[in-house]
């Protein structure tokens, strides 16, 4: 079964310094270990809203407006495309994303369809 | 670590753990697999009593380990005889290179389990603990075993499937599954099959001892052998999951990402191999819209660098490079059968079989026109090496109705009809014959 998974935060409160080198090292590993377990698939950072644009159609007419987006509270930073077994698994994986993390949140929503 | 979590979530942990913890437990007790599966599964039990109340612990393979090789020193403590097989054990423990810490609690109460520091910046134990992983995956596929012994064993062990698991996947009793994992732990002791990475010469045949293995829990998966289904994906998810494992173990070797490669590009049809009503659906009838583009781009990856590795290609690697051919055009009419019958031509020379003969002879019958591949099939029926085979007779069945000749082909398509053991297949067949029957007169 496929989860995705992605993080969500408050972008205004996100740190604006880059992440402590050892924090590079051992999301490496965790990624790398994903990876040889075969349950990551995909995955991706996602940049902040200033660089997005968000595109909308209401009564036929589109509108087209340039990031950032100041009411987003809570904005997905990145994101895994995972195969587990089950949910469980998935969460169990998301645990230990965020325990590298320090701390922040996870969602896990089953991808539907048939693999 | 939150204190509430559950008995699922805790067995999560255990299943994701269960092949680490028993390949490190394999080694500390010299290569007793029984002995190793038994402690793995005690230490499961201490796990589901402690967790919900402390948390998981922050490397949890470890504290499993751990426990469960202070299991075994217990068990040696009540029998020497035991004991002096094991002395590995109380050694490995000394050394601690794992910088996990046992010791018994004073007051009896149990094991008191201490990871040093958070255990995960220790690399030594993740090292080791992958060093043992290939170790494990070598010997459950130990050519000492029967080819179905070595599949169970290695979904057990390996994959971590329980024995009902096994048992759904493959439609047998669960008391028949469980009785040929224990025997088949029993013949890798009385062998005294060391628990080692095989090297030099027996490695390559060793390592094609395992790509088989994976391969046939796949296939049975992508195309099982009997029963009313005509896919069972969750074997053919196990075996890529092994596949993958066994990728970034022994990344050098060419033909373990040749073998994932291919797997990939299966799984890229999976969706389309079944119709709603779920009846299987032949490759030229899918609708290749609905492969899946994410297992196709991680099959090219897989089969780069398998290309990258090894020249000339292996087996592996040139059935996923004619996957590929495959998953590279829009439909039968736009298939470079050329180059198909190129790749399958090398296949044949790497690989003398029957089965390589018969797909060649069906990218002739689409490079060349079926008149050119009848030839061939003919060849193969003479030699019997596939009397047996449904889809020898419906391959041929499908040339005599390509070249008109309907009534042999309504006769050849009722033979493969009768040699086909799935049901959902043995129906497909029975539906061309009367096709065919019905065109001839």
């Amino acid at each position: 079964m496929r989860f995705l998974g992605y993080t969500l935060a408050n972008e205004a409160e996100t740190p604006t310094e880059p992440p402590r080198p050892e924090l590079y090292e051992e999301m490496g590993k965790f990624v790398q270990e994903a990876i040889s377990a075969g349950v990551i698939v995909a995955t991706g950072g996602i940049s902040p809203t200033s660089e997005g644009v968000k595109i909308s159609l209401k009564n036929g007419e589109f509108s087209v407006v340039d990031g950032p987006f100041a009411e987003a509270k809570e904005i997905v930073g990145g994101w895994a495309l995972m195969e587990c077994r089950d949910i469980d698994e998935a969460v169990e994986w998301s645990k230990r994303f965020i325990g590298v993390l320090g701390e922040g949140e996870v969602r896990v929503r089953p991808v539907s369809g048939p693999e | 670590m939150s204190a509430t979590d559950s008995t699922a979530a805790v067995e999560a942990v255990f299943r994701i753990e269960f092949p680490r913890v028993v390949a490190a437990l394999a080694r500390a007790c010299g290569g007793d697999l029984g002995l190793a599966e038994e402690l793995a599964q005690d230490s499961l039990v201490d796990a589901l009593r402690q967790w919900p109340l402390e948390g998981t612990p922050r490397n949890p393979g470890a504290w499993l380990t751990a426990v469960g090789k202070h299991k075994a020193i217990d068990r040696f403590r009540r029998d020497r005889v035991l004991a002096s097989k094991y002395i590995e054990v109380g050694r490995s423990l000394e050394v601690g290179s794992s910088g996990v810490g046992v010791g018994d609690a004073d007051d009896g109460s149990g094991v008191v389990v201490g990871v040093g520091g958070d255990g995960d910046g220790d690399g030594t134990f993740d090292d080791e603990i992958e060093d043992d992983r290939l170790r494990l995956i070598f010997v459950a596929c130990h050519p000492v075993l029967s080819v179905p012994a070595r599949v169970a064993l290695t979904l057990r062990l390996v994959g971590g499937l329980t024995v009902p698991e096994i048992a759904r996947a493959y439609l047998e009793p669960e008391a028949t599954v469980a009785q040929r994992i224990g025997r088949a732990k029993k013949t890798i002791a009385q062998a005294g099959v060391p628990f080692e990475v095989p090297v030099g010469e027996d490695r390559a045949a060793r390592l094609g001892a395992v790509l088989e293995v994976i391969y046939l829990i796949y296939n049975e998966g992508y195309s099982a052998t009997s029963g009313e289904e005509w896919l069972r994906p969750e074997l053919c998810a196990e075996a890529l999951r092994l596949g993958r494992g066994l990728a970034a173990l022994a990344p050098d070797e060419a033909e373990v990402h040749g073998l994932v490669a291919l797997m990939e590009f299966q799984s890229s049809r999976l969706r389309a191999r079944t119709a709603s009503s779920g009846a299987p659906v032949l490759l030229f009838d899918q609708d290749r819209r609905s492969w899946d583009a994410l297992h196709i781009n991680r099959g090219e990856a897989a089969l780069a660098q398998a290309e990258s590795l090894a020249s000339p290609r292996g087996p592996y690697a040139l059935q996923a490079a004619i996957a590929s051919c495959h998953a590279r055009s829009f439909g039968p009419s736009e298939t470079d059968w050329a180059r198909l019958v190129a790749l399958y031509t090398e296949l044949a020379r790497t690989v003398s079989s029957p089965v390589v003969e018969l797909n060649r002879a069906v990218a002739i019958s689409y490079a060349s026109g079926p008149e050119a591949a009848l030839p061939h099939v003919d060849m193969l029926v003479a030699t019997g090496a596939l009397a047996h085979y449904h889809l020898l007779f419906s391959v041929r069945a499908d040339l005599l109705d390509r070249l008109g000749r309907f009534g042999e082909a309504a006769e050849v398509w009722s033979v493969a009809a009768g040699l086909a053991s799935n049901e959902a297949e043995r129906a497909l067949l029975e539906g061309r014959a009367a096709a065919s029957g019905a065109r001839a007169r």
